[in-house]
């Protein structure tokens, strides 16, 4: 490996890092996000239990 | 005004901020910041391996001072804040430890070597605070696994300044020592890379820190409200 591909290395498993921490992230919004549909659903149904 | 709206509070601007302070960050190390006569290319891995280490004690630092607050006042909520920074102290450990490899490879011909004491110590206080985590999840939730956990973030902190002083402590000529009593060995554009992408790695590390807070805070209180509404 040449000194140049050493440096994308290192600068691109940063990187990388990154985005598996912007992928996970992603992943438990989109989880807290159906969390909270299914919350306002129980609350909407506490609310009117006829509905 | 909403707790909620106060926890993300200026989180966007500090986001777009990092964000703009990382892409100079790298205009200056790659394009403004001139080559280094020895190492060459490869030298260029400094501007971001260096920042991500100092990065890396901030943050067990940091987790160190939330347990302190939460031993001293016993306000819980500093239990999350310690356990947040020590879990980014670990991924930016992660990250020293890829990057200082390549970099040793490149400069030296070796991923790794056991006679730096600096690398050893580094190694040491990642270990310990990978530890910190087989130690919590091993605990039942609440004030005692928050205290064991306090307390075990306090003794990793000694560990800091020894692994921030060891190269010189230690004489050890292998790992380069950049900064020394003369003032930083290199140029004045190399300084201001460095400088920057320390700024920029470091709001990125705390920005990150503070989503990573919402998200468990968030899911803490939808937790909280489907108990109260079941």
């Amino acid at each position: 490996m040449t000194g140049g591909e050493y440096v994308a290395a290192a600068y691109g498993v940063v990187f990388v890092f990154l985005l598996v921490y912007v992928a996970i992230i992603a992943a438990k919004l989109v989880r807290l996000q159906r969390d909270t549909a299914e919350l306002l659903e129980l609350a909407r149904r506490r609310e009117h239990p006829d509905a | 005004m909403s707790s909620a709206f106060l926890r993300i509070q200026g989180l966007p601007a500090l986001a777009v901020l990092a964000a703009g302070l990382m892409g100079l960050a790298l205009l200056l190390s790659f394009f403004i910041a001139p080559e280094d006569g020895d190492q060459g290319i490869s030298q260029r891995i400094f501007y971001i391996h260096v920042p991500i280490a100092l990065t890396a004690y901030f943050c067990f630092g940091l987790g160190a001072w939330k347990a302190l607050l939460l031993l001293w006042r016993g306000d819980e909520r500093h239990d999350l804040e310690s356990y947040v920074a020590i879990h980014q102290g670990t991924i930016f450990g992660t990250l020293t430890l890829i990057t200082g490899a390549i970099w040793a490879r490149a400069s030296w011909g070796v991923w790794w070597s056991w006679d730096s004491n600096q690398l050893v110590l580094f190694l040491t206080l990642f270990l310990f605070y990978c530890a910190y985590f087989m130690l919590r999840f091993s605990l039942p939730e609440g004030p005692r696994r928050a205290r064991s956990s306090a307390v075990y973030a306090l003794f990793g902190v000694a560990l800091i300044p020894v692994s921030f002083l060891a190269i010189r402590l230690a004489e050890d000529f292998i790992h380069p020592t950049t900064f020394t009593r003369d003032g930083p060995q290199m140029t004045g554009t190399m300084f201001a890379a460095f400088c920057v992408s320390w700024a920029a790695v470091t709001l990125l590390a705390y920005v990150l820190y503070r989503v990573e807070l919402v998200g468990k805070r968030l899911h803490t209180d939808l937790r909280e409200l489907r108990e109260a509404l079941e």
